[in-house]
Protein backbone atom coordinates (compact mmCIF):
# COMPACT_ATOMS: atom_id res chain seq x y z
CA UNK A 1 0.00 0.00 0.00
CA UNK A 2 1.19 3.28 -0.37
CA UNK A 3 0.98 5.91 1.93
CA UNK A 4 1.75 10.17 2.43
CA UNK A 5 3.67 10.48 5.59
CA UNK A 6 2.92 14.35 6.38
CA UNK A 7 5.76 15.64 8.68
CA UNK A 8 4.22 18.20 11.07
CA UNK A 9 6.78 20.64 13.03
CA UNK A 10 5.81 22.79 15.57
CA UNK A 11 6.66 26.00 17.13
CA UNK A 12 8.48 24.35 19.91
CA UNK A 13 10.60 22.36 17.43
CA UNK A 14 11.02 25.24 15.79
CA UNK A 15 12.61 27.05 18.44
CA UNK A 16 14.94 23.99 19.41
CA UNK A 17 16.77 23.76 15.93
CA UNK A 18 17.19 27.77 16.35
CA UNK A 19 18.67 27.02 19.76
CA UNK A 20 21.45 24.32 18.20
CA UNK A 21 24.67 25.40 17.22
CA UNK A 22 26.12 24.60 14.18
CA UNK A 23 27.79 21.17 14.58
CA UNK A 24 24.46 19.92 17.00
CA UNK A 25 22.20 21.28 13.58
CA UNK A 26 24.68 18.83 11.68
CA UNK A 27 23.97 16.13 13.82
CA UNK A 28 20.44 16.45 13.73
CA UNK A 29 20.13 16.82 9.82
CA UNK A 30 22.44 13.48 9.37
CA UNK A 31 20.16 11.39 11.90
CA UNK A 32 17.24 12.32 9.20
CA UNK A 33 19.58 11.40 6.16
CA UNK A 34 20.28 8.77 7.69
CA UNK A 35 16.57 7.43 8.29
CA UNK A 36 15.73 8.72 4.26
CA UNK A 37 18.86 6.50 3.76
CA UNK A 38 17.77 3.35 5.76
CA UNK A 39 13.93 3.51 4.46
CA UNK A 40 15.17 4.16 1.43
CA UNK A 41 14.31 0.91 -0.45
CA UNK A 42 10.44 2.26 0.55
CA UNK A 43 10.44 5.73 -0.18
CA UNK A 44 8.66 6.49 -3.85
CA UNK A 45 9.84 10.59 -3.37
CA UNK A 46 8.74 13.44 -1.45
CA UNK A 47 10.39 16.70 -0.49
CA UNK A 48 10.77 19.46 2.27
CA UNK A 49 8.67 21.97 2.32
CA UNK A 50 9.26 25.63 2.35
CA UNK A 51 8.35 27.83 5.61
CA UNK A 52 4.61 28.61 5.87
CA UNK A 53 5.38 32.00 5.44
CA UNK A 54 5.46 31.49 1.60
CA UNK A 55 2.34 29.39 1.35
CA UNK A 56 -0.61 30.66 -0.85
CA UNK A 57 -4.18 29.50 -0.46
CA UNK A 58 -6.74 29.84 -2.91
CA UNK A 59 -10.35 29.31 -2.21
CA UNK A 60 -12.85 27.97 -4.91
CA UNK A 61 -15.87 27.45 -2.94
CA UNK A 62 -16.98 31.40 -2.13
CA UNK A 63 -17.86 32.36 -6.13
CA UNK A 64 -14.64 33.99 -7.70
CA UNK A 65 -11.66 32.15 -6.52
CA UNK A 66 -9.78 34.17 -3.39
CA UNK A 67 -6.51 34.19 -2.83
CA UNK A 68 -5.24 34.66 0.49
CA UNK A 69 -1.58 34.84 1.89
CA UNK A 70 -0.31 32.00 4.11
CA UNK A 71 -1.42 28.26 4.63
CA UNK A 72 -5.18 26.97 4.86
CA UNK A 73 -5.24 26.71 8.33
CA UNK A 74 -3.60 29.17 10.60
CA UNK A 75 -1.96 26.79 13.34
CA UNK A 76 1.07 26.20 15.62
CA UNK A 77 1.01 22.76 14.10
CA UNK A 78 2.50 23.11 10.14
CA UNK A 79 3.28 20.41 7.55
CA UNK A 80 6.99 20.58 7.15
CA UNK A 81 7.26 17.78 4.15
CA UNK A 82 6.26 14.95 2.60
CA UNK A 83 7.61 11.58 1.53
CA UNK A 84 5.70 8.98 -0.43
CA UNK A 85 6.04 5.57 0.80
CA UNK A 86 5.42 2.32 -0.74
CA UNK A 87 4.77 -0.80 2.35
CA UNK A 88 2.81 -4.06 2.84
CA UNK A 89 0.28 -2.29 5.83
CA UNK A 90 -0.14 0.73 8.56
CA UNK A 91 2.19 -1.63 10.83
CA UNK A 92 4.95 -1.34 8.32
CA UNK A 93 4.61 2.46 8.12
CA UNK A 94 3.96 2.39 11.91
CA UNK A 95 7.26 0.97 12.33
CA UNK A 96 9.11 3.27 10.03
CA UNK A 97 7.72 6.27 11.68
CA UNK A 98 8.61 5.39 15.04
CA UNK A 99 12.26 5.94 14.57
CA UNK A 100 11.40 9.02 12.58
CA UNK A 101 14.31 11.40 14.26
CA UNK A 102 12.99 15.05 12.75
CA UNK A 103 10.35 16.90 13.57
CA UNK A 104 7.65 15.87 16.31
CA UNK A 105 3.93 14.92 14.85
CA UNK A 106 4.14 12.81 11.54
CA UNK A 107 0.53 11.88 9.84
CA UNK A 108 0.09 8.52 8.04
CA UNK A 109 -2.58 9.43 5.22
CA UNK A 110 -3.09 6.37 2.81
CA UNK A 111 -3.16 7.13 -0.98
CA UNK A 112 -6.24 6.21 -3.10
CA UNK B 1 -36.87 -16.73 27.28
CA UNK B 2 -35.81 -17.98 30.40
CA UNK B 3 -32.50 -17.07 31.48
CA UNK B 4 -31.22 -20.34 31.51
CA UNK B 5 -32.03 -20.69 28.03
CA UNK B 6 -30.68 -17.01 26.93
CA UNK B 7 -27.51 -17.85 28.53
CA UNK B 8 -26.77 -21.03 26.95
CA UNK B 9 -28.05 -18.89 23.93
CA UNK B 10 -25.26 -15.99 24.30
CA UNK B 11 -22.69 -18.71 24.97
CA UNK B 12 -23.45 -20.35 21.56
CA UNK B 13 -23.31 -17.42 19.61
CA UNK B 14 -20.12 -16.13 21.55
CA UNK B 15 -18.05 -19.29 21.44
CA UNK B 16 -18.60 -19.83 17.13
CA UNK B 17 -19.35 -15.75 15.88
CA UNK B 18 -15.33 -14.62 16.37
CA UNK B 19 -15.00 -18.04 14.66
CA UNK B 20 -16.96 -18.20 11.67
CA UNK B 21 -15.36 -14.06 11.32
CA UNK B 22 -11.96 -15.81 11.50
CA UNK B 23 -12.99 -18.39 8.73
CA UNK B 24 -14.65 -15.94 6.25
CA UNK B 25 -11.52 -13.22 6.56
CA UNK B 26 -9.87 -16.21 5.86
CA UNK B 27 -11.25 -16.73 2.83
CA UNK B 28 -12.79 -13.05 1.47
CA UNK B 29 -9.40 -11.69 3.03
CA UNK B 30 -11.77 -8.80 4.07
CA UNK B 31 -12.46 -7.47 7.17
CA UNK B 32 -15.71 -5.78 6.65
CA UNK B 33 -17.05 -8.53 4.38
CA UNK B 34 -16.98 -10.88 7.07
CA UNK B 35 -17.99 -8.61 9.69
CA UNK B 36 -21.31 -8.05 8.00
CA UNK B 37 -21.88 -11.82 7.57
CA UNK B 38 -21.32 -12.87 10.59
CA UNK B 39 -23.57 -10.30 12.13
CA UNK B 40 -26.21 -11.09 9.47
CA UNK B 41 -26.20 -14.79 10.65
CA UNK B 42 -25.63 -13.89 14.63
CA UNK B 43 -29.26 -11.66 13.93
CA UNK B 44 -30.86 -14.73 11.85
CA UNK B 45 -29.62 -16.90 14.58
CA UNK B 46 -31.21 -14.50 17.87
CA UNK B 47 -34.37 -14.71 15.22
CA UNK B 48 -34.41 -18.09 15.16
CA UNK B 49 -32.80 -20.40 17.99
CA UNK B 50 -34.94 -18.87 20.69
CA UNK B 51 -38.03 -20.38 19.07
CA UNK B 52 -36.53 -23.57 17.45
CA UNK B 53 -33.93 -24.36 19.99
CA UNK B 54 -29.79 -23.80 19.04
CA UNK B 55 -29.33 -26.83 16.54
CA UNK B 56 -26.78 -29.51 16.81
CA UNK B 57 -23.87 -27.77 15.16
CA UNK B 58 -24.19 -23.70 15.93
CA UNK B 59 -21.20 -23.82 14.11
CA UNK B 60 -22.46 -25.03 11.01
CA UNK B 61 -25.74 -23.32 11.06
CA UNK B 62 -23.77 -19.75 11.28
CA UNK B 63 -22.05 -20.86 8.43
CA UNK B 64 -24.35 -21.96 6.36
CA UNK B 65 -26.56 -18.83 7.12
CA UNK B 66 -23.32 -16.73 6.19
CA UNK B 67 -22.55 -18.51 3.10
CA UNK B 68 -26.02 -18.68 1.99
CA UNK B 69 -26.37 -14.76 2.12
CA UNK B 70 -22.85 -14.12 0.22
CA UNK B 71 -23.70 -16.25 -2.46
CA UNK B 72 -27.46 -14.95 -2.80
CA UNK B 73 -26.78 -11.67 -3.19
CA UNK B 74 -24.81 -9.83 -0.67
CA UNK B 75 -24.24 -6.66 -2.46
CA UNK B 76 -20.51 -6.10 -2.48
CA UNK B 77 -19.61 -9.45 -2.70
CA UNK B 78 -18.87 -10.08 -6.41
CA UNK B 79 -15.50 -10.81 -6.37
CA UNK B 80 -15.71 -13.13 -3.31
CA UNK B 81 -19.59 -14.97 -4.29
CA UNK B 82 -17.11 -17.44 -6.50
CA UNK B 83 -14.81 -18.32 -3.30
CA UNK B 84 -17.62 -18.50 -1.13
CA UNK B 85 -19.59 -20.78 -3.27
CA UNK B 86 -16.92 -23.26 -2.96
CA UNK B 87 -16.62 -23.18 0.45
CA UNK B 88 -17.10 -26.27 2.74
CA UNK B 89 -17.63 -26.53 6.21
CA UNK B 90 -16.07 -27.07 8.52
CA UNK B 91 -13.15 -24.96 7.49
CA UNK B 92 -10.44 -26.00 9.06
CA UNK B 93 -7.99 -23.81 10.50
CA UNK B 94 -5.31 -25.09 11.91
CA UNK B 95 -5.23 -23.13 14.88
CA UNK B 96 -7.75 -20.39 16.51
CA UNK B 97 -7.30 -17.78 14.57
CA UNK B 98 -9.97 -15.71 16.66
CA UNK B 99 -5.77 -14.33 18.03
CA UNK B 100 -5.43 -12.18 14.46
CA UNK B 101 -9.10 -10.98 14.99
CA UNK B 102 -8.59 -9.33 17.99
CA UNK B 103 -5.30 -7.43 17.10
CA UNK B 104 -7.02 -6.22 14.56
CA UNK B 105 -10.36 -5.42 16.57
CA UNK B 106 -7.88 -3.55 18.89
CA UNK B 107 -5.50 -1.70 16.50
CA UNK B 108 -4.09 1.39 18.23
CA UNK B 109 -5.00 2.76 14.85
CA UNK B 110 -8.99 2.80 16.04
CA UNK B 111 -10.39 4.93 18.14
CA UNK B 112 -10.60 3.61 21.68
CA UNK B 113 -14.93 3.28 21.66
CA UNK B 114 -14.82 1.59 18.23
CA UNK B 115 -12.14 -1.03 19.71
CA UNK B 116 -14.45 -1.60 21.72
CA UNK B 117 -17.50 -2.06 19.77
CA UNK B 118 -15.69 -3.84 16.87
CA UNK B 119 -14.42 -6.61 19.84
CA UNK B 120 -17.67 -7.38 20.98
CA UNK B 121 -19.56 -7.39 17.49
CA UNK B 122 -17.01 -9.84 16.11
CA UNK B 123 -14.74 -11.08 18.69
CA UNK B 124 -18.32 -11.92 21.12
CA UNK B 125 -20.98 -12.32 18.14
CA UNK B 126 -23.20 -9.27 20.06
CA UNK B 127 -25.46 -7.19 17.61
CA UNK B 128 -25.14 -3.80 17.48
CA UNK B 129 -28.03 -2.98 19.67
CA UNK B 130 -27.01 -5.21 22.23
CA UNK B 131 -23.93 -2.99 22.38
CA UNK B 132 -26.03 -0.24 22.50
CA UNK B 133 -27.74 -1.43 25.31
CA UNK B 134 -24.50 -2.37 27.36
CA UNK B 135 -23.41 0.93 26.80
CA UNK B 136 -26.57 2.96 26.92
CA UNK B 137 -25.58 4.85 23.65
CA UNK B 138 -28.01 4.99 20.69
CA UNK B 139 -28.25 2.22 18.33
CA UNK B 140 -27.01 4.43 14.85
CA UNK B 141 -24.16 6.33 17.04
CA UNK B 142 -22.89 2.56 17.52
CA UNK B 143 -23.53 1.34 13.77
CA UNK B 144 -21.72 4.76 12.97
CA UNK B 145 -18.34 4.06 14.75
CA UNK B 146 -18.39 0.14 13.36
CA UNK B 147 -19.39 1.85 9.95
CA UNK B 148 -16.18 4.28 10.40
CA UNK B 149 -14.04 1.48 11.94
CA UNK B 150 -14.48 -1.12 9.04
CA UNK B 151 -13.68 1.64 6.37
CA UNK B 152 -10.89 2.11 8.22
CA UNK B 153 -9.34 -0.59 8.83
CA UNK B 154 -9.47 -1.41 4.86
CA UNK B 155 -8.70 1.62 3.53
CA UNK B 156 -6.00 2.49 5.76
CA UNK B 157 -4.13 -0.41 5.52
CA UNK B 158 -4.78 -1.94 8.85
CA UNK B 159 -3.24 -5.81 9.18
CA UNK B 160 -4.72 -8.71 9.66
CA UNK B 161 -1.92 -10.21 11.85
CA UNK B 162 -0.51 -11.30 15.21
CA UNK B 163 1.66 -8.16 15.82
CA UNK B 164 5.58 -9.23 15.56
CA UNK B 165 7.41 -9.82 18.15
CA UNK B 166 8.90 -6.35 19.05
CA UNK B 167 5.49 -4.68 18.54
CA UNK B 168 3.90 -7.71 20.51
CA UNK B 169 4.20 -6.24 24.37
CA UNK B 170 2.45 -2.52 23.14
CA UNK B 171 -0.04 -3.83 21.35
CA UNK B 172 -1.22 -6.40 23.57
CA UNK B 173 -1.72 -3.68 26.44
CA UNK B 174 -3.94 -2.06 23.95
CA UNK B 175 -6.39 -5.29 23.79
CA UNK B 176 -6.02 -6.15 27.49
CA UNK B 177 -7.39 -2.06 27.81
CA UNK B 178 -10.05 -2.78 25.88
CA UNK B 179 -10.98 -5.96 28.12
CA UNK B 180 -10.15 -4.33 31.22
CA UNK B 181 -12.62 -1.22 30.49
CA UNK B 182 -15.44 -3.56 29.16
CA UNK B 183 -14.74 -5.10 32.62
CA UNK B 184 -15.46 -2.41 34.40
CA UNK B 185 -17.96 -1.12 32.22
CA UNK B 186 -20.02 -4.00 33.24
CA UNK B 187 -18.63 -4.55 36.78
CA UNK B 188 -18.80 -0.93 38.45
CA UNK B 189 -21.05 0.35 35.40
CA UNK B 190 -25.35 1.10 35.79
CA UNK B 191 -26.66 -1.07 38.66
CA UNK B 192 -29.38 -2.97 38.69
CA UNK B 193 -29.92 -6.53 36.41
CA UNK B 194 -27.55 -7.07 33.82
CA UNK B 195 -28.39 -6.08 30.30
CA UNK B 196 -28.84 -8.57 27.82
CA UNK B 197 -25.35 -9.65 27.73
CA UNK B 198 -23.27 -8.91 30.95
CA UNK B 199 -20.02 -6.76 29.91
CA UNK B 200 -18.24 -8.17 33.16
CA UNK B 201 -19.14 -11.29 31.70
CA UNK B 202 -18.09 -10.80 27.91
CA UNK B 203 -15.05 -9.10 29.81
CA UNK B 204 -14.13 -12.89 31.10
CA UNK B 205 -14.51 -14.68 28.26
CA UNK B 206 -12.52 -12.57 26.12
CA UNK B 207 -9.93 -12.71 28.79
CA UNK B 208 -9.88 -16.33 29.08
CA UNK B 209 -9.77 -16.56 25.29
CA UNK B 210 -6.44 -14.60 25.78
CA UNK B 211 -5.21 -16.55 27.62
CA UNK B 212 -5.62 -19.87 25.98
CA UNK B 213 -4.40 -18.28 22.95
CA UNK B 214 -1.28 -16.87 24.70
CA UNK B 215 -0.79 -18.79 27.86
CA UNK B 216 3.04 -17.26 28.44
CA UNK B 217 2.01 -14.15 28.41
CA UNK B 218 1.74 -13.33 32.56
CA UNK B 219 -0.07 -9.79 31.84
CA UNK B 220 -3.08 -11.94 29.98
CA UNK B 221 -3.07 -14.43 33.24
CA UNK B 222 -2.57 -11.45 35.52
CA UNK B 223 -5.76 -10.01 34.07
CA UNK B 224 -8.25 -13.15 33.97
CA UNK B 225 -7.52 -13.94 37.58
CA UNK B 226 -8.14 -9.95 38.64
CA UNK B 227 -11.86 -10.42 36.97
CA UNK B 228 -12.02 -13.72 38.50
CA UNK B 229 -11.07 -12.37 41.93
CA UNK B 230 -13.80 -9.68 41.45
CA UNK B 231 -16.46 -11.64 39.89
CA UNK B 232 -15.74 -14.50 42.63
CA UNK B 233 -16.95 -11.53 45.21
CA UNK B 234 -19.92 -10.37 42.88
CA UNK B 235 -22.69 -11.92 44.69
CA UNK B 236 -21.51 -10.06 48.29
CA UNK B 237 -21.70 -6.36 46.27
CA UNK B 238 -25.18 -5.48 46.55
CA UNK B 239 -27.96 -5.55 49.14
CA UNK B 240 -30.89 -7.18 47.98
CA UNK B 241 -32.07 -3.87 47.80
CA UNK B 242 -29.75 -2.75 44.98
CA UNK B 243 -27.48 -1.23 47.13
CA UNK B 244 -23.68 -1.09 47.22
CA UNK B 245 -22.09 -3.01 50.12
CA UNK B 246 -18.43 -1.76 50.94
CA UNK B 247 -15.77 -4.19 51.12
CA UNK B 248 -15.16 -4.25 55.04
CA UNK B 249 -19.58 -4.99 55.40
CA UNK B 250 -19.84 -7.48 52.91
CA UNK B 251 -20.85 -10.94 53.95
CA UNK B 252 -18.26 -13.06 53.15
CA UNK B 253 -19.82 -16.36 52.96
CA UNK B 254 -21.39 -15.07 49.96
CA UNK B 255 -17.41 -14.99 48.24
CA UNK B 256 -16.67 -17.99 46.03
CA UNK B 257 -13.65 -19.34 47.84
CA UNK B 258 -13.05 -21.78 45.06
CA UNK B 259 -12.97 -19.07 42.31
CA UNK B 260 -10.85 -17.07 44.40
CA UNK B 261 -8.38 -20.25 45.29
CA UNK B 262 -7.98 -21.04 41.19
CA UNK B 263 -7.42 -17.41 40.43
CA UNK B 264 -5.13 -17.03 43.26
CA UNK B 265 -3.40 -20.01 41.99
CA UNK B 266 -3.43 -18.75 38.00
CA UNK B 267 -1.60 -15.74 39.33
CA UNK B 268 0.86 -17.18 41.13
CA UNK B 269 1.57 -19.52 38.01
CA UNK B 270 1.69 -16.32 36.29
CA UNK B 271 4.15 -14.84 38.89
CA UNK B 272 6.75 -17.99 38.16
CA UNK B 273 7.29 -16.22 34.90
CA UNK B 274 9.02 -13.14 36.42
CA UNK B 275 7.82 -10.66 34.46
CA UNK B 276 5.67 -8.62 36.53
CA UNK B 277 3.21 -5.90 35.12
CA UNK B 278 0.20 -3.93 36.11
CA UNK B 279 -2.82 -6.39 35.88
CA UNK B 280 -0.79 -9.21 38.32
CA UNK B 281 -0.11 -6.29 40.35
CA UNK B 282 -3.51 -5.28 40.16
CA UNK B 283 -4.96 -9.14 40.83
CA UNK B 284 -2.28 -9.39 43.87
CA UNK B 285 -3.66 -6.58 45.56
CA UNK B 286 -7.74 -7.57 44.82
CA UNK B 287 -6.24 -11.51 46.24
CA UNK B 288 -5.08 -9.89 49.24
CA UNK B 289 -8.92 -8.14 50.11
CA UNK B 290 -9.87 -11.86 48.59
CA UNK B 291 -8.19 -14.65 50.60
CA UNK B 292 -8.86 -12.00 53.96
CA UNK B 293 -11.02 -14.44 55.52
CA UNK B 294 -12.39 -11.26 58.02
CA UNK B 295 -11.89 -7.89 57.12
CA UNK B 296 -9.41 -7.67 60.40
CA UNK B 297 -7.59 -10.63 58.63
CA UNK B 298 -6.70 -8.00 55.49
CA UNK B 299 -2.29 -8.30 55.06
CA UNK B 300 -3.00 -4.26 54.62
CA UNK B 301 1.24 -4.15 54.37
CA UNK B 302 1.22 -6.39 51.92
CA UNK B 303 -1.72 -3.95 50.46
CA UNK B 304 0.76 -1.01 50.63
CA UNK B 305 4.19 -2.38 49.40
CA UNK B 306 2.15 -3.97 46.28
CA UNK B 307 1.20 -0.64 45.64
CA UNK B 308 4.43 0.83 45.75
CA UNK B 309 5.16 -1.79 43.34
CA UNK B 310 2.31 -0.90 41.12
CA UNK B 311 3.29 2.54 41.02
CA UNK B 312 6.91 1.91 40.57
CA UNK B 313 5.51 0.36 37.26
CA UNK B 314 2.95 2.35 36.42
CA UNK B 315 3.03 5.56 38.19
CA UNK B 316 -0.74 7.29 38.76
CA UNK B 317 -2.57 9.85 40.77
CA UNK B 318 -5.61 7.53 40.95
CA UNK B 319 -3.05 4.27 42.15
CA UNK B 320 -1.49 6.52 44.95
CA UNK B 321 -5.29 7.40 46.27
CA UNK B 322 -5.69 4.05 46.80
CA UNK B 323 -2.40 3.63 48.34
CA UNK B 324 -3.03 6.08 50.31
CA UNK B 325 -6.29 4.80 51.58
CA UNK B 326 -4.71 1.61 52.44
CA UNK B 327 -1.91 3.19 54.43
CA UNK B 328 -4.35 4.24 56.83
CA UNK B 329 -4.67 1.12 57.88
CA UNK B 330 -0.86 0.47 58.45
CA UNK B 331 0.44 4.07 59.31
CA UNK B 332 -3.24 5.87 60.93
CA UNK B 333 -4.96 8.27 59.17
CA UNK B 334 -2.97 11.01 59.95
CA UNK B 335 -0.20 9.60 57.92
CA UNK B 336 -3.34 8.93 55.04
CA UNK B 337 -4.48 12.28 55.40
CA UNK B 338 -0.64 13.46 54.57
CA UNK B 339 -0.49 11.85 51.24
CA UNK B 340 -3.99 12.52 50.60
CA UNK B 341 -3.73 15.92 50.38
CA UNK B 342 -0.48 15.99 48.30
CA UNK B 343 -2.84 14.75 45.49
CA UNK B 344 -5.53 17.15 45.86
CA UNK B 345 -4.00 19.03 42.78
CA UNK B 346 -4.63 15.80 40.30
CA UNK B 347 -7.66 14.86 41.91
CA UNK B 348 -9.89 17.63 43.07
CA UNK B 349 -12.62 16.55 40.12
CA UNK B 350 -12.40 12.22 41.32
CA UNK B 351 -15.40 11.97 43.73
CA UNK B 352 -13.45 8.54 45.59
CA UNK B 353 -10.60 11.76 46.70
CA UNK B 354 -13.41 13.07 48.33
CA UNK B 355 -15.13 9.97 50.12
CA UNK B 356 -12.22 9.08 50.88
CA UNK B 357 -10.94 12.14 52.33
CA UNK B 358 -14.35 12.10 54.54
CA UNK B 359 -13.35 9.52 56.02
CA UNK B 360 -10.17 10.25 57.29
CA UNK B 361 -11.78 13.35 58.53
CA UNK B 362 -14.12 11.87 60.66
CA UNK B 363 -11.74 9.25 62.13
CA UNK B 364 -9.27 12.43 63.02
CA UNK B 365 -12.49 14.39 64.16
CA UNK B 366 -13.46 16.89 61.81
CA UNK B 367 -17.46 16.04 61.08
CA UNK B 368 -18.39 19.12 59.47
CA UNK B 369 -15.40 19.03 57.31
CA UNK B 370 -16.13 15.05 56.57
CA UNK B 371 -19.59 16.08 55.72
CA UNK B 372 -18.94 18.65 53.41
CA UNK B 373 -16.21 16.35 51.45
CA UNK B 374 -18.87 14.00 51.26
CA UNK B 375 -21.43 16.35 49.89
CA UNK B 376 -18.17 17.22 47.16
CA UNK B 377 -17.88 13.40 46.42
CA UNK B 378 -21.55 13.51 45.98
CA UNK B 379 -21.58 15.66 43.18
CA UNK B 380 -18.83 14.31 41.41
CA UNK B 381 -20.60 10.85 40.50
CA UNK B 382 -23.73 10.00 38.57
CA UNK B 383 -22.84 5.98 39.81
CA UNK B 384 -26.71 5.36 41.12
CA UNK B 385 -24.87 2.61 43.86
CA UNK B 386 -21.92 5.23 44.66
CA UNK B 387 -24.18 8.06 45.32
CA UNK B 388 -26.70 5.61 47.52
CA UNK B 389 -23.69 5.11 49.63
CA UNK B 390 -22.53 8.84 50.27
CA UNK B 391 -26.19 10.04 50.78
CA UNK B 392 -26.23 7.37 53.75
CA UNK B 393 -23.30 8.79 55.16
CA UNK B 394 -24.71 12.18 54.81
CA UNK B 395 -27.96 11.00 56.28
Amino acid sequence: MKYVLLFVGTEEFDRDLEAMGPAERERAVQRVMDWLATHGDKIRGGSKLQSPETATTVRLDRGEPVITDGPFVEGKEVVSGYTEIEVADLDEALRMVRTWPGCPIVEIRPLV
Amino acid sequence: MPDAARDQLASAVREHAGRLAAALMRVTGDFATAEDLVQDAVLAALQHWPTEGIPERPDAWLFTVARRRAVDGFRRADNYRAKLAQLQWPVQPAEDERLQLIFTCCHPALPREAQVALTLRVVCGLTTAQVARAFLVHETAIARRITRAKRKITDAGIPYRVPADDELAARLTEVLTVIYLLFNEGYLGTAGPPQSRDLAEEAEWLATLLHRLMPAEPEVAGLLALIRLHRARAAARFAPDGALVLLEDQDRSRWDREAIADAARLLTRAARRQRPGPYQLQAAIVACHAEAERWEDTDWEQIVLLYDMLLHLAPSPVTRLHRAIAVRYTSGARAAMAELDDLGGDLGEYYLYHAGRAELLRELGHPDEASAADRRALELTANPAERAVLRQRLA
